[in-house]
């Protein structure tokens, strides 16, 4: 197991390179549908209240 | 049998579509990218001569492919906005570019921390890193010039010719290891004459290419979603978007 997070003497280097795209990568995705999710319901306040004043 | 492929450049035809096949790509960049990194770590054997230190290489060469081909993809679409004045295709090209920009940062990261155990140097002004720096640049340049115009409209267009000018980039990232004897290494797969020719073993090979595939379908994924953002964003007044929003209710 120690082995293989040592990668010979490289450990640093690659880990260092897959933790930080797996960060952005999964940073991205989580991002884009949150911020997808949060404007779906501003969006539908809005539509809500607007329908609500022509009642 | 004819489609009518202007019906989907209409951004209300559009989002739902886009909406129904994200989660596809990316159940199935997922997937690929558990079998990708097994294979990277488990399967590809270490390199004679540079060690566990090659790995990298199974994120590196996907980033800096996928840098290089949303950046045409990305100029394609401002072209088509440019010339047919479709609103989703300038759309779509804002929807790519911050992707984009990952995959070039991605791309100069690890080659950094490639270069450090395999060069002795994290940076050098070598023709293929410098050629790559400029491409983030332009990634950068465009989505500063897109947001700094508040009419959508123009902002389309200013960007998208920064885009379309930037393409040059392009072909001298690709054939800078050619062009110029610097210290980026050759291409280890070529595309000549008779098809590709891979100086890796086949293990190696279709590793490289089971995670290229896996960032192909992130990137649909992520790209049409945040294509839906930006359709509703822009298209908040229109009725289909009211109506579909009292749908929800």
């Amino acid at each position: 197991m120690a082995d293989f997070f040592a990668m010979g003497t490289h450990g640093v280097y690659i880990w260092g390179s897959y933790g930080v795209t797996a960060l952005f990568m999964i940073g991205e995705a989580f991002l884009v549908v949150r911020h997808k999710r949060t404007l779906l319901q501003r969006l539908g306040r809005m539509v809500r209240l607007n329908s609500k004043e022509l009642e | 049998m004819a489609i009518n492929w202007f019906k989907y450049s209409s951004p209300a035809t559009f989002y739902p579509l886009a909406g129904r096949i994200s989660p596809w790509f990316a159940v199935a960049s997922a997937i690929l990218m558990v079998v990708g990194l097994y294979m990277s770590f488990f399967v590809a054997p270490t390199d004679y001569k540079q060690g566990e230190g090659y790995r990298i290489i199974f994120i590196h060469v996907p980033a800096a492919w996928m840098s290089m081909v949303i950046y045409v993809v990305m100029a394609g679409w401002a072209a088509a906005g440019m010339i047919w004045r479709t609103r989703l295709s300038s759309m779509m090209a804002t929807s790519l570019a911050p992707t984009g920009a990952m995959f070039t940062f991605i791309a100069l990261w690890t080659g950094a921390l490639w270069g450090k155990p395999m060069w002795g140097t994290w940076w050098v002004w070598d023709a293929r890193l410098t050629s790559e720096l400029i491409l983030l640049f332009l990634y950068i340049g465009f989505m500063a010039l897109e947001s700094a115009i508040d009419d959508p409209r123009r902002a389309a267009r200013a960007s998208g010719l920064l885009a379309l000018v930037g393409i040059v980039n392009i072909p001298i990232i690709y054939y800078s290891v050619q062009w110029w004897n610097t210290l980026h290494q050759g291409s280890s797969i070529k595309f000549d004459g008779g098809g590709m020719q891979s100086s890796m073993t086949d293990i190696m090979l279709w590793t490289l290419l089971i995670m290229t595939l896996a960032c192909w379908f992130y990137t649909i994924a992520v790209v049409l979603t945040r294509l839906r953002s930006t359709i509703l964003e822009r298209e908040s007044g229109s009725v289909w978007v009211k109506e579909m929003l009292q749908e929800k209710r």
